[in-house]
């Protein structure tokens, strides 16, 4: 059997159904034997956006999303959407080609070190140079890179060794790797002390983070907080935990977050992190806002607990074991007095906007949005302003919420976008982005058009890199540099040039008849909304 | 500032000491030497790796090496119940009438005189660091041409909490 095909067969044996990728001669043996497979392969138009699209497909599916392209600067374009998928522990296998294992080192052409270069940003990596470890290799590859905390795998694999025979093909059922056995199950003991801590408290909050959504413990992690009426606060990958409007849910932390979620973080006495680590962005000061309270970090990966805030209980494991690990215990925890605190917090300390009537007010169209798209719709934000006001005004119901939330990769939320609409065709996917991360993938309109995958695309075109910007209106008082995006495309003509429907809004007096038009049809379509160039996130 | 010697035993996959030193450089920790060889059984590398820093800093290293998926286990070996050894290759200048002094020294630590030619002595020396540092501090007031040291490899003491050969 050829080395291509037994690959070809490792990812079928793992029910792989999509690869985004983009040929070039290294790779073409594997591209060659794809076309005997029942797996639909994807042309996605940058490499780097094979890799956000890999990533939007797993977080729909929660199986690694696979991306497949050459060496050399097919290999080294990926990095950066390897490195997104790493920051926020997406699950990723990826691909790539090699020049010929005899060559390797002697910098031919397409030559590149990708195992080496991407060291930092992968959970593991492999360069295959014996054809006969393809099975075992990707076996442990799509166990590494979907157990514990999740994360990107690569392998490497050389012209040859694809084109290389292997005497038989035989797909491990079980992988037997000594080194690597992430922790699953919580310490019972550090269960039962959190317990306590939880009856002790007075003002328990339970942040919830990224971890809840990867361990896809949604619903038992709701139930869990319902049945013990403990409210929550979330990071940003840890929206779409809670639906927005539930009675318990009181926001997204952090810089950019709501004044009444980090308040009643910091007033908290007891406060469990569910499977968020403590990231800049979400606790700025962790000295000060974690001080004085009894901390209990559950986490799968226990690098991160004590890397930033010390604990005092720290449980390791995954979350939904560990939910149901608390499940196990009988307690009551008294919070009455505290919601209704809370409640109140969040009634005086709603963000006051004072819209420009000539533009799209960002806030209110965000929120007619959400609640006319489908329920379970996905909502992708890009990275800027438009990802602040996403996070802050998205009405999450029973959908989800993506965005490059660790990295802040621009240009994130299209291809993403893509990879969850053909992950599941029967969802409504929206792509939410601005002017400046629009024009970092745009050129995957083209592969949304191949692929007839109906992407609603949103634009929110201020002509400036808006949160840049916003940066510079605070720290350098309105001295822009390099944030002016002139030359910016006519999006009706470019729309025509791709064949997609297109539409604008100005202000907000006609935005529920057009967002009824845009969201109509089960189709892609582009919404241009105009904003003020001078609107800030808060 | 303290200072820790960790032995990690490591999956022998090829590119496994550049994960680990890796992982230092890129999180900012710091080797202060680093050894590695195979094991008795040849799929397993132990390495020896001196590094100093405070207690959270030795934490989180100890937690991000344990992480890497090649690693199979890591553990500290404390000073009192380890042996930690190191050899040094110390080429010295002697001149023909000057031998006598780095002889006597070599005798006193038993060292061994492993290479000379008519300007110099080649001494090869083996204990813990500090007894290295005293030899080299010793013959201080010679010229040292080349010095070649290997840094610390290390075991813990008795048959207990062996991790694998």
């Amino acid at each position: 059997m050829k080395a291509a095909d037994a690959i070809i067969r490792c990812l079928e044996e793992e029910g792989v159904e999509t690869v985004f990728g983009y040929p070039g001669v290294a790779i073409c043996p594997f591209y060659n034997s794809i076309l005997d497979s029942t797996i639909k392969t994807v042309l996605i138009r940058t490499e780097q956006n094979a890799a956000h699209a890999a990533s939007g497909l797993a977080r729909v599916t929660g199986r690694p999303g696979v991306c497949a392209v050459t060496s050399g600067p097919g290999a080294t374009n990926v990095i950066t959407g390897i490195a997104t998928a790493f920051a926020d522990s997406i699950p990723l296998i990826c691909i790539t080609g090699q020049v010929d294992s005899t060559l390797l080192g002697s910098d031919v052409f397409q030559e590149a070190d990708i195992t080496g270069a991407v060291e930092s940003f992968v959970k593991y990596s492999y360069l295959v140079r014996n054809p006969e470890d393809i099975p075992r290799i990707f076996k442990e590859a799509f166990y590494i890179a979907n157990t514990g905390r999740k994360g990107p795998v690569l392998i490497d694999i050389p012209f040859d060794v694809q084109n290389a025979n292997i005497s038989r093909f035989k797909y491990p059922e079980e992988v037997s790797l000594r080194t690597y056995k992430p922790t699953v199950k919580g310490h019972v003991v550090q269960i039962k002390k959190a317990v306590k801590a939880l009856e002790h408290a007075k003002r328990p909050v339970i942040c919830a983070g990224g971890g809840v959504q990867l361990s896809e413990a949604n619903a038992e992690f709701r139930s869990f907080v319902e049945k013990h009426n403990i409210p929550v606060v979330s990071t940003m990958m840890g929206i779409g935990v809670m639906p927005t409007e539930h009675p318990l849910y009181f926001g997204m932390v952090g810089n950019n977050g709501k004044a009444y979620a980090n308040r009643a973080m910091n007033e908290s006495d007891v406060m469990i992190m569910f499977g968020a680590r403590v990231a800049d962005r979400a606790i700025s000061q962790p000295d000060f806002m974690l001080g004085g309270k009894v901390l209990i970090h559950v986490d799968v990966d226990p690098a991160e607990i004590g890397k930033i805030a010390s604990s005092t209980i720290p449980i390791v494991g995954d979350i939904k074991h560990i939910i149901g690990d608390f499940e196990k215990q009988e307690f009551s925890v008294d919070s009455e007095l505290w919601i209704n605190t809370l409640n109140r917090y969040k009634e005086t300390m709603k963000p006051v906007r004072r819209p420009n009537p000539d533009y799209v007010d960002p806030a209110v169209f965000i929120d007619k949005l959400s609640r006319k798209m489908d329920a379970d719709g996905i909502y992708v934000a890009d990275v800027g302003q438009n990802q602040i006001w996403s996070c802050a005004y998205h009405v999450v119901r029973n959908g989800q919420f993506f965005t490059s939330g660790g990295m802040g990769t621009m240009g994130y939320s299209i291809p993403a976008a893509m990879g969850a609409k053909i992950a599941d065709r029967n969802r409504q996917v929206i792509a939410v982005c601005g002017d400046g991360s629009f024009q970092m993938s745009m050129m995957e309109l083209a592969t949304i058009k191949q692929e007839n995958a109906a992407v609603k695309i949103i634009v929110m075109r201020n002509n400036y890199l808006g949160m840049v910007r916003e940066y510079q209106h605070n720290a350098y008082k309105d001295n822009y540099s390099v944030v002016d995006i002139a030359g910016y495309p006519d999006l009706c003509k470019l729309s025509a040039a791709y064949d997609i429907p297109y539409l604008r809004l100005d202000n907000m007096s006609n935005a529920d008849e057009i967002i009824d038009i845009f969201l109509k049809e089960d189709n892609t379509m582009l919404l241009e909304l105009m904003i003020d160039p001078y609107d800030l996130v808060k | 500032m303290q200072k820790k010697v960790f032995q990690i035993l490591v999956d022998n996959t090829s590119g496994v000491l550049s994960r680990i030193s890796g992982l230092f450089s890129r999180r900012g920790y710091n080797i202060d030497s680093i050894t590695a060889g195979v094991t008795a059984d040849s799929r397993f590398t132990r390495i020896t790796i001196v590094t100093h820093g405070d207690d959270e800093i030795l934490d989180q290293i100890e937690k991000q090496v344990a992480k890497l998926v090649d690693v199979r286990d890591i553990k500290e070996l404390k000073r009192d119940d380890s042996i930690y050894r190191e050899l040094a290759l110390v080429k010295v200048r002697t001149g023909e009438d000057r031998r006598q002094g780095v002889m006597e020294a070599v005798d006193i630590y038993r060292a061994k005189i492993v290479d000379s030619d008519r300007e110099c002595l080649t001494v090869e020396i083996t204990g813990t660091q500090s007894k290295i540092e005293a030899f080299l501090s010793l013959i201080s007031n010679y010229e040292i041409l080349e010095l070649a040291r290997t840094g610390i490899a290390g075991l813990g003491r008795g048959s207990e909490n062996v991790v694998y050969l």
